[in-house]
């Protein structure tokens, strides 16, 4: 599963990256890397982007680029 | 050991309070700077501690520092090439894990880092206990608490910067062990150390974990200062795939990883966690703010205040504020050489018209001076990223970004904005595609300097519909400026790189008087430097183009005739009156200057204590003068009231023939007319050429040169409305829509393409800025008026028509797909 098919109020755990370079690297350095535990916490009113949370720090990323992030529900 | 001078860099993450580290640290001695080649800002200031001066640079806010960003580049090449005495390295406290992410990567530069826990009071309150010197021993670093929003720590900070600033980093610098990846570090820095023969001395284990991560600045620095860079690169390509395929892991995320797991070990270590984790409060605001229904809501809500604020209670404001202009040019009027019956002296007209031009600007200042504090207050309280969630699905659409939103709105999103700051705003969106694309499109939105065009032109041609006709051009320019964005990207920008949009939703924060203040005064500060040196400067072109080459000798002889037949009028009709001997001459002409400086005064004095009080002064000044220009009921006095002003009114009927005439002549007309049988097609005659190329210094000119065109001469009491109404009997509200709209996508003003030029950083953007608007403009102009003609729509039908296509080709646009380009 990805993380662009999450409905807010879920939660999951980070399970890979399937893209690199600068996408890859920008997911990396805001936090978003295997074994981190997330939750979706709102889309945007025109439902794109998205706002996540990672443990206290709140991101917002395009489901675009969510979708190369793989996820396991919790 | 003493220096001069000591360089400190500042890094840090964003929101982790830098900026006002800066400002404790270095006070009012700034300056900003773009870094050389890109369009990165660089802030610098200093300050003195026992005679030793220190440099402060402060580095744009990074969350790391890869080669993917200018910011990040910029910031790395400062740390690495600059050689700075201490980098003081400022982190939130309250958010120890995730900024140390950053420390571990300036340690692995091998710099003499200071480490600035600042936000203390932020951390106490959320019940954080953080053990500085366990912090210190296990980094190997100094660490300074601060909480610099109220000054607290900066004494300790500066002696640890001066401490540290001349003293050896050694080994005490904490290394992150990257486990598994050791080996084939080492391995390349191995390799790096035999052959190097750089400019710079990098870090060698710095550019291993570089190049371990696939970065290409790093490879690049290889190649410029390696003997045989290839094989080199060979080796890291080869050592980067097996230790892909042996860990089912890229190095880089294995990096990033163990960066993080550093980080975690270490504040755990340090940090007393709080107990119980709440929601945070600025996540149940955004509950609110970012809600599907509430948040569109109070977003409109947020610009219209804004507007409000700034354009219509600003606009008020400038009823104080004009009279202190009209005195600027009432003193201009006294100074300068006065004028004889028909002859102005040039240097009197030129200096009026100077003044003008600059008043015309200058009366915009209560009301940016609003706008840049609303807008400093939504930056600073942390709701522009909020704008940017909210609106970017809708401007990606058009090849845009959510954080285009605040350019746009600088720009004049609905009416009533400046280019100037909104392309300087473009800094701020990373994505290169759609920043070219905001620079491109903001000078069509519609800035304060085209409103004046368009309330005189909705005033005499679409009187009946005003309020609808205003509503049209508020909203015809995003219209239009959303599709050409999104056609600007599928053709010109297609090759330009993009970026990724994650953005941070940092908390909310009150925003103080002097941040909000101080970024107010600096942008009008900047709006008043464009008026004194650019706009100034092209007015006087203007001036030129318009005043010469004048009349010539036998018009002129004309006008004379003209003017004594007036003057012999004038004395028949006093003829018998006792004072007629006292007003031959140079008195007579005296008595008519009186005679509009005594109409002026009037009309400036409000109330009737005022009006009482001139009247005082003028009778002191000439009693006979007095007894003609306020006859009361003596009946010579009334006559000859009667006579003067007949006389006054042929003068300026002169007047006005004569500068019609010489604008006719001049040569900004002759250029004009060259144009109309081009410009015919858009319904524009050469009078309005004539203003819309003055209007390409500054957008204001066009009504100010229309009124020059209309004018009636000294002195009037006819409103630019009705000359204009009068002058262009042929006119139609077809001709004044195809006009407005050929302004929504005129060429922005000199200032504007000044700022295009350093926004984008080139000059061919800056050209292309200049250029397709001017062909689209005319283009739309065409098509409205000879189409409009053809078909015999009025102007009202012809603007329906128009704006259901605008919406049609904004709607059309919207549903074609941008490819991302992130290489």
């Amino acid at each position: 599963m990805t993380l662009d098919e999450l409905k807010p109020g879920s939660r999951c755990r980070i399970k890979g990256l399937s893209v690199r370079d600068k996408l890859g690297q920008r997911l990396l350095d805001m936090g978003v890397y295997p074994g981190t535990q997330l939750t979706v916490i709102r889309n945007a009113p025109l439902d794109d982007p998205m706002e996540v949370s990672l443990g206290g720090f709140f991101v917002s990323l395009r489901h675009d680029e969510a979708r190369f992030v793989e996820v396991e529900p919790q | 050991m003493k220096r001069e001078k000591i360089l400190v860099v500042l890094a840090g993450q964003p929101n982790c309070g830098k900026s006002t580290v800066f400002n404790a640290l270095t006070g009012a001695s700034q300056h900003v700077a773009n870094y050389p080649g890109v369009t990165v800002e660089k802030m610098t200031g200093s300050y003195r501690r026992n005679g030793t001066r220190v440099e402060v640079v402060d580095l744009p806010g990074t969350y790391s520092l890869t080669s993917y960003s200018p910011e990040e580049r910029v910031s790395r090449d400062f740390v690495l090439q600059e050689n700075p005495s201490v980098v003081v390295n400022v982190v939130d406290a309250s958010n120890l894990k995730r900024h140390l992410y950053l420390t571990f990567q300036l340690l692995e530069m091998q710099v003499p880092v200071v480490l600035n826990l600042n936000m203390m009071d932020v951390a106490g309150r959320r019940g954080l206990a953080i053990n500085t010197q366990e912090l210190g021993r296990l980094l190997g670093v100094e660490v300074v608490p601060t909480s610099m929003k109220t000054g607290q720590g900066k004494e300790d900070l500066k002696e640890a910067i001066a401490r540290v600033a001349d003293s050896d980093i050694g080994e005490r610098l904490a290394q992150i062990d990257y486990g598994p990846m050791e080996p084939p570090l080492r391995e390349i820095q191995d390799r790096l150390s035999e052959t190097w023969k750089g400019p710079y001395a990098y870090p060698l284990r710095w550019l291993a974990v570089k190049l371990m991560e696939g970065d290409t600045d790093a490879r690049e620095r290889v190649r410029q200062g390696y003997s045989d860079p290839e094989a080199c690169l060979d080796l890291v390509e080869h050592t980067r795939n097996a230790f892909e395929s042996e860990h089912k892991e890229t190095p880089e995320r294995h990096i990033a990883y163990h960066r993080y797991q550093a980080a975690e070990t270490i504040s755990r270590s340090s940090v007393k966690p709080k107990k119980g984790i709440g929601r945070p409060l600025s996540d149940k605001v955004d509950r609110f703010v970012c809600n599907r229904f509430l948040g569109p809501a109070i977003l409109i809500g947020v610009i219209y205040l804004l507007y409000y604020l700034s354009i219509v209670q600003g606009y008020n404001i400038t009823n104080y504020t004009w009279p202190i202009l009209a005195k600027l040019r009432a003193l201009t009027e006294a100074i300068t050489p006065s004028p004889g019956f028909i002859e102005i002296p040039i240097i009197r007209s030129f200096a009026l018209w100077f003044v003008d031009s600059i008043n015309a600007l200058l009366n915009y200042i209560p009301i940016f001076f609003i706008l840049f504090g609303l807008i400093a207050i939504l930056e600073d309280s942390g709701y522009m990223p909020r704008m940017a969630f909210m609106l970017d699905r809708l401007f990606g659409r058009f090849g845009l970004h959510g954080q285009s939103t605040l350019p746009m709105v600088l720009g004049g999103i609905y009416v009533g904005g400046c280019a100037v700051p909104g392309v300087m705003a473009c800094k701020g969106i990373p994505d290169e595609r759609s920043r070219l694309a905001t620079i491109l499109i903001i000078p069509m939105l519609n800035c304060l300097a085209k409103v004046p065009l368009y309330v005189l032109l909705i005033n005499i041609y679409f009187a009946a519909y005003r309020g609808m006709a205003m509503f049209f051009i508020s909203t015809i320019s995003l219209l239009m400026v959303l599709p050409v964005a999104k056609l600007l990207t599928l053709t010109v920008l297609k090759k330009r790189p993009t970026a990724p949009f994650i953005m941070e939703m940092p908390p909310y924060h009150l925003p103080t008087i002097r941040g909000v203040l101080g970024r107010a005064v600096e942008r009008v500060w900047l709006f008043v430097r464009k008026i004194i040196t650019i706009v100034a400067a092209v007015a006087v072109v203007i001036f030129v183009l318009l005043q010469f080459p004048g009349l010539t000798d036998n018009r002129m002889a004309h006008y004379q005739a003209e003017k004594d037949k007036a003057i012999e009028a004038f004395y028949e009709k006093i003829q018998g009156a006792p004072f007629t001997q006292n007003l031959q001459g140079d008195n007579l002409l005296a008595l008519v200057l009186y005679w509009d400086v005594y109409k002026t005064a009037k009309m400036t004095a409000g109330g009737k204590e005022a009006v009482d009080k001139v009247n005082a002064e003028f009778e002191k000044k000439n009693a006979l003068f007095f007894s003609i220009v306020k006859p009361g009921k003596d009946k010579t006095g009334r006559n000859a009231n009667r006579a003067l002003k007949k006389l006054v009114k042929d003068r300026n009927g002169l007047l006005r023939e004569m500068r019609k005439e010489r604008i006719d002549a001049s040569f900004l007309g002759r250029l004009g007319k060259a144009l109309e049988p081009a410009t015919q097609w858009a319904g524009f005659n050469w009078r309005v050429n004539v203003a819309l190329l003055s209007a390409f210094a500054a957008k204001e000119s066009s009504v100010a040169t229309l009124g020059a065109l209309y004018d009636q001469g000294e002195t009037g009491d006819q409103s630019l409305e009705q000359r204009m109404a009068e002058g262009e009997e042929g006119f139609t509200p077809l001709h004044a829509l195809a006009l407005m709209l050929f302004m929504v996508l005129y060429p922005p003003c000199i200032a504007t393409t000044i700022m295009v030029k350093v926004q984008s950083g080139s000059f061919k953007w800056m050209l292309f800025s200049m250029f397709y608007p001017m062909a689209l403009g005319l283009v739309v102009a065409m098509a409205v008026f000879t189409g409009g003609k053809a078909l015999g729509l009025t102007g009202l039908q012809a603007m329906f028509v128009f704006y259901g296509l605008a919406l049609t080709a904004t709607i059309g646009m919207g549903l074609i797909k941008n490819r991302e380009n992130f290489s």
